[in-house]
């Protein structure tokens, strides 16, 4: 596991990445035009290399029948940093504006840069990584679930719901389990999307993480069948026409879908509002990070 | 006033009654003072108050009350706002239940606080308009009208004054009374049949106007909202359909409920626009499409019409456990616009009925 050169007390940093210096932190360059028009910055957090440990997604049938999800160790081999927002109404017109992103279906929640884009499904989220990269010359990605989960820390849900299939001669305990647990959980709908900060910060200085806007992540949907003695994997079916988004609870929607609330699922309580924020990787020597913490003194706007 | 029509259906009535064999001689006030009275409180829906399915006594006069109330309430979970009309505040308005040959009196109340005069057309009622020439009370009034229950099934009642109907009714003023046979319901050869429980779904369409931007508007008061929401409803595409006024209404904590083995009676109620209930899952058993007892139910529907302007039943004894989707089977109007409940159902699961036999998996390769 790599440490974290710089911050040996805390598990991530906030940076930030000036236009005006056109030097990203992480090692590649934003101009003016791709962080901003406007001369907003792009504020990431950087995450050390480490682990998580977290319910996986997908479902699971052990001999055939549901069963609760594996909870299981997953490596993040290499340092990421992340978006300390979700990506802004502003910043993704900027996409579109270039022709290489089609128009959000949703109105910006509050002035454009400080408003995240909703209403974007997750070929769009693909679009924006795509012309950002080009744009910045760096190769910026949709966190996976696990990169997610490993970022939101305290404010990760998971599954909300067990599939556990308590009765194995009639599958309509569970189904009327699953219900209820579901009912008990309505909360107050909360369709509108806020300001940014809204949600506020988690440990990690990562903001609004699990409020009303669930996260697109690239990783597929996958049905996986265990041997009940064994527990080996007999079979693994993935889907990736359906992805897994994160927020308030697990949801697994179809990448055409924009509007989590129409297009949910056919049980469950659907997402209130679909949007994103990218990763990159960062893969930091210790020269380099020092060199970092040199910039960083100068920059007085970073934020740590 | 009489209008023509009312005079045309005032002549075909008495033409009826001169060829009809009199069912039961027309009593006259003393022995309608006479009858045992009995006050029956009203209870929201979808439930029903309690009732006898066969009369154990003759004729009776079941006194009810209404108070109708103008208020604004959420039907969605955007938190859509409509200025609702309603008959003792509940979207739909209460069902009734008597039997045939039992008399009707109801106390109508509009309060001062109500802007709207307002009336009452039981469907199920002879004459006057169905009662609404004799209901029309301004706000600050109350009135208080017979009725005999000469014909039994379900029917629709709603509020009809002159010129504002429809939109007294898209604004929730709508509701059922049940006329049960003496004797109680029977199945296609006459033989009786009965429930454990009933639910009235009554199914209102709303036409909320919507901003420049697609948004839907919120009004200050009943009037404001009346010149854009009749331009909404003469396009006669509805913005919600929802069944107990809401959508989502009978989902979740609020979801009807049921066990295997246990009959069901859905009653089901639109006053404005023609549906189609439909239980997934489910059957109806026994179904009154037109509600009207005196007609053999239809056996083993998959989805039964319900003809805009009336109520129908349908009767169900529940086979096997689980979440059952109770929808108008317009799919569009079931998802989108709100026209779904839910009935959780407990008990045994029947493999004999239903058995996954292989679960999901691969396609296996030759």
């Amino acid at each position: 596991m790599a440490v974290n050169y710089l911050l040996s007390a805390s598990a991530a940093a906030a940076m930030l990445l000036t236009p005006l210096a056109a030097i990203s932190f992480a090692g590649g360059t934003i101009p003016d035009r791709a962080a901003s028009a406007s001369g907003t910055v792009i504020e990431m957090v950087e995450l050390a290399a480490g682990a998580v440990i977290y319910p996986l997604p997908g479902e699971f049938l052990i001999d055939g029948r549901p069963a609760a999800a594996p909870v299981a160790g997953h490596e993040i081999p290499h340092a990421i940093a992340i978006m300390k927002y979700q990506v802004s109404y502003a910043g993704y017109q900027r996409c579109v504006d270039a022709g290489a992103c089609k128009p959000a279906d949703a109105p910006p929640a509050a002035e454009p840069e400080m408003a995240p884009v909703t209403g974007v499904n997750y070929l769009d989220a693909q679009a924006y990584a795509a012309w950002f990269s080009r744009e910045t010359g760096g190769d910026w990605r949709l966190p996976t679930a696990a990169e997610w989960a490993y970022a939101a820390a305290e404010r990760f849900t998971g599954e909300s719901y067990s599939a556990v299939a308590s009765d194995p001669d009639n599958p309509a305990v569970a189904w009327i389990r699953r219900y209820e647990e579901e009912a008990a959980a309505r909360r107050k709908p909360d369709a509108k999307a806020h300001p940014r900060g809204h949600f506020g910060p988690n440990t990690n200085g990562i903001e609004d993480l699990a409020g009303n806007i669930w996260e697109w992540t690239s990783t597929c949907y996958m049905r996986t069948t265990f041997d009940g003695v064994s527990g080996a994997v007999v079979h693994e079916t993935e889907n990736c026409g359906v992805r897994v988004a994160e927020g308030r609870h697990r949801s697994y929607m179809s990448d055409f879908i924009r509007d989590g609330v129409s297009g949910g699922c056919a049980v469950g309580t659907p997402p209130d509002n679909l949007g994103f924020r990218l990763v990159r990787d960062t893969r930091r020597s210790v020269p380099e990070r020092l060199m970092d913490l040199l910039r960083g003194t100068i920059f007085r706007d970073r934020i740590f | 006033m009489f209008t023509r029509r009312q005079a045309l259906i005032g002549v075909a009535a008495a033409a009826m009654l001169a060829a009809m064999p009199p069912l039961a001689a027309a009593a006259n006030e003393a022995e309608i003072a006479l009858l045992p009275r009995e006050k029956v409180a009203l209870v929201a829906p979808p439930f029903v108050h309690a009732h006898e399915q066969v009369a154990t006594t003759g004729p009776k006069l079941v006194e009810f009350t209404m108070t109708i109330e103008e208020k604004p309430v959420v039907i969605d979970d955007e938190g859509t706002v409509l200025h609702s009309m309603s008959f003792n505040g509940s979207i739909p308005g209460p069902m009734m239940v008597v039997h045939e040959g039992d008399y009707v009196e109801l106390t109508l109340i509009n309060p001062d606080t109500n802007s709207l005069p307002h009336n009452i057309d039981f469907h199920a009622a002879t004459g006057a308009l169905g009662g609404g020439a004799l209901t029309f009370i301004s706000p600050g009034e109350q009135v208080k009208l017979r009725f005999k229950a000469t014909r039994s099934g379900t029917f629709v009642y709603h509020c009809a004054p002159e010129g504002m109907i429809a939109w007294h009714v898209v604004s929730g003023m709508s509701g059922t009374i049940m006329v049960l046979p003496r004797e109680g319901l029977k199945n296609e050869k006459g033989e009786s049949i009965t429930y454990d429980k009933v639910y009235y779904i009554g199914e209102n369409e709303f036409y909320i106007p919507r901003d420049e931007d697609g948004n839907f508007k919120s009004y200050e008061s009943h009037g404001d909202s009346y010149a854009e929401t009749m331009e909404a409803m003469r396009g006669l595409i509805p913005t919600h359909v929802v069944f107990n006024g809401a959508k989502g209404a009978l989902t979740g904590d609020n979801a009807m409920t049921a066990k295997v083995g246990e009959t069901v009676l859905f009653v089901h109620s639109q006053a404005n626009r023609d549906t189609r209930p439909h239980l997934i899952g489910g059957h109806g058993d026994y179904v009154w499409e037109e509600g009207k007892f005196a007609n053999p139910p239809a056996k083993d529907l998959e989805t039964w019409f319900i003809r805009g302007g009336s109520a129908g039943a349908a009767m169900y004894t529940f086979l096997q456990p689980g979440i059952y989707a109770y929808v108008n089977h317009n799919l569009i109007e079931a998802t989108e616009l709100g026209a779904a409940a839910h009935v959780v159902v407990e008990g045994d699961w029947n493999d004999d009925l239903m058995k996954q036999i292989e679960a999901p998996g691969p396609i296996p390769m030759n």
